[in-house]
């Protein structure tokens, strides 16, 4: 109960600091319109082609606004050396490490839930029918991306080129769950029937989140402390 | 002794070599299906696997690494690393130069290769996270948990050929439960595979070295700093 309650006491440090701030979640709001923005100028918004690579769009969109928000998650803890006092707190870092994935998580389905009306209006896909589970994937996928963002980010925090490096370490990392998160939005975007033989991307999904969150608890201890 | 081993190593792997490509090109007949471009496969499929047993090697190391907290472990993981690398970008080269011939594109976006992609991609992070961290032991421990995540990555390229549609071919070597080649076809292979993983480990020894010497070359740095 007490890991529960230390786990929590730091996602709700994370998410009230980011809620006075408002700079992580404003930028990544703004970046996903721009990203928008541009995918029109790529091809023809108004072609049926968009409704076939709706789910790659959207995740796409998701991806790069995810990086925002998942760089500044431990570097905002350089000023004042605030890490060094959470790392030498009583918290454990497996306590520290879910802490800031769960208020990376929340911000992320925050982002994504305001990014997809606007994505739908300006593209003129059809909202999903099944949208139960489209909620499902948008969770699934984004807890994928949101363990693997949070341990990479404690990875890369000391490095002097941590905008460069987290990028270019994160995005190989993330691919497995984008595609089975992709493939299942299009699927839904499309009205289509999620048939026996997609199942394969939900499992994937799961395989994955169950996978790096079990290594990334493991193993942060040691990108943390040593 | 090292040195001796390297020696025997090298040696033994170049004259397998030039025995089995003397085979290869002389003595094999073509492919019925794909002709004279299927040896390209002699090179493509050691050259796979030896990075694929050296990149899970390497996170055996790095997991002892973590465990005893010897740098010396942490070097023989990034040296596998980074030859592991070199024979994985063989294989995506010859695998490319073969798509051309016979699928007609130099790159297919099927599972495997997009997966084997990915995989590469993961590694030249490694190795780029390597060079971006100074200090030893932080790099050693960074990089020993990017080593160990990046493996388990490894294991959905793996069975990504069961997970997604693909147009690679299913498994040939009758050892992996493929239909196995024609007789005389598959021997060479076996043969490379030997003389790419001899190549491989003495590669692998030299940047051990390298790495033991740059320590030295470090530490004796500190040192002067220090005086």
């Amino acid at each position: 109960m007490s890991f529960l309650r230390q786990v929590l006491a730091i996602a709700g440090k994370d998410l009230r600091s980011e809620m006075r701030s408002k700079d992580a979640v404003n930028a990544s709001l703004s970046f996903s319109l721009v990203i928008l923005l541009m995918f029109s100028f790529t091809f023809d918004p108004s072609s049926d082609q968009v409704h076939e690579i709706a789910g790659g769009l959207l995740w796409l969109v998701y991806a790069f606004a995810s990086a925002l928000i998942l760089n500044r998650s431990f570097a905002r803890e350089l000023v004042n050396d605030c890490l060094d006092a959470l790392v030498s707190s009583p918290t454990s870092s497996a306590q520290l490490f879910l802490g800031k994935s769960i208020a990376n998580y929340v911000l992320l389905v925050f982002v994504e839930s305001a990014c997809m009306p606007v994505f739908v209006l300006f593209y003129d896909v059809r909202w999903p029918k099944q949208w139960g589970l489209m909620f499902l994937v948008l969770l699934l996928g984004t807890w994928g991306l949101t363990v693997i963002g949070t341990l990479f980010s404690a990875m890369t925090v000391n490095l002097r080129l941590r905008e460069l490096m987290l990028p270019i370490l994160v995005y190989p990392m993330m691919i497995p769950a984008l595609m089975g998160a992709i493939r299942v939005t299009g699927l839904l975007f499309g009205a289509e029937p999620i048939g026996a033989d997609d199942q394969i991307w939900f499992r994937l999904l799961v395989a994955f989140d169950v996978i790096f969150t079990i290594l990334a608890v493991t193993l942060v201890d040691f990108v943390l402390v040593g | 002794m090292r040195t001796k081993i390297i020696l025997a190593l090298t040696l033994a792997s170049a004259a397998i070599l030039a025995w089995n490509i003397h085979t290869i090109f002389l003595k094999v007949p073509d492919e019925a299906n794909q002709g004279a471009i299927f040896r390209i496969l002699y090179f493509h499929v050691p050259a796979a696997i030896s990075s694929f047993i050296g990149f899970f090697v390497a996170m055996g190391c790095s997991v002892v690494y973590l465990a005893k907290k010897d740098l010396r472990y942490d070097a023989i993981a990034a040296s596998i690393n980074e030859v592991s690398l070199a024979f994985a970008t063989i294989t995506l080269i010859t695998g490319s130069i073969w798509g051309h011939i016979i699928w007609g594109v130099w790159w297919a976006w099927d599972g495997r290769l997009t997966s084997y992609l990915i995989c590469w991609l993961m590694y030249v992070g490694y190795l780029m996270l390597r060079r971006a961290i100074d200090e030893p032991t932080q790099r050693a421990r960074i990089c020993s948990v990017l080593s160990i995540i990046a493996s388990a990555d490894i294991v959905i390229v793996w069975k990504s050929i069961e997970w997604w549609n693909t147009q690679h071919p299913g498994p040939m070597l009758t050892i992996r439960g493929g239909s196995g080649a024609s007789t005389g076809m598959e021997p060479p292979i076996y043969w490379n595979m030997l003389a790419l993983s001899m190549l491989c480990a003495a590669l692998i020894l030299i940047r051990i070295r390298q790495e033991a010497m740059r320590h030295e070359i470090d530490s004796m740095r500190r040192y002067a700093h220090a005086l």
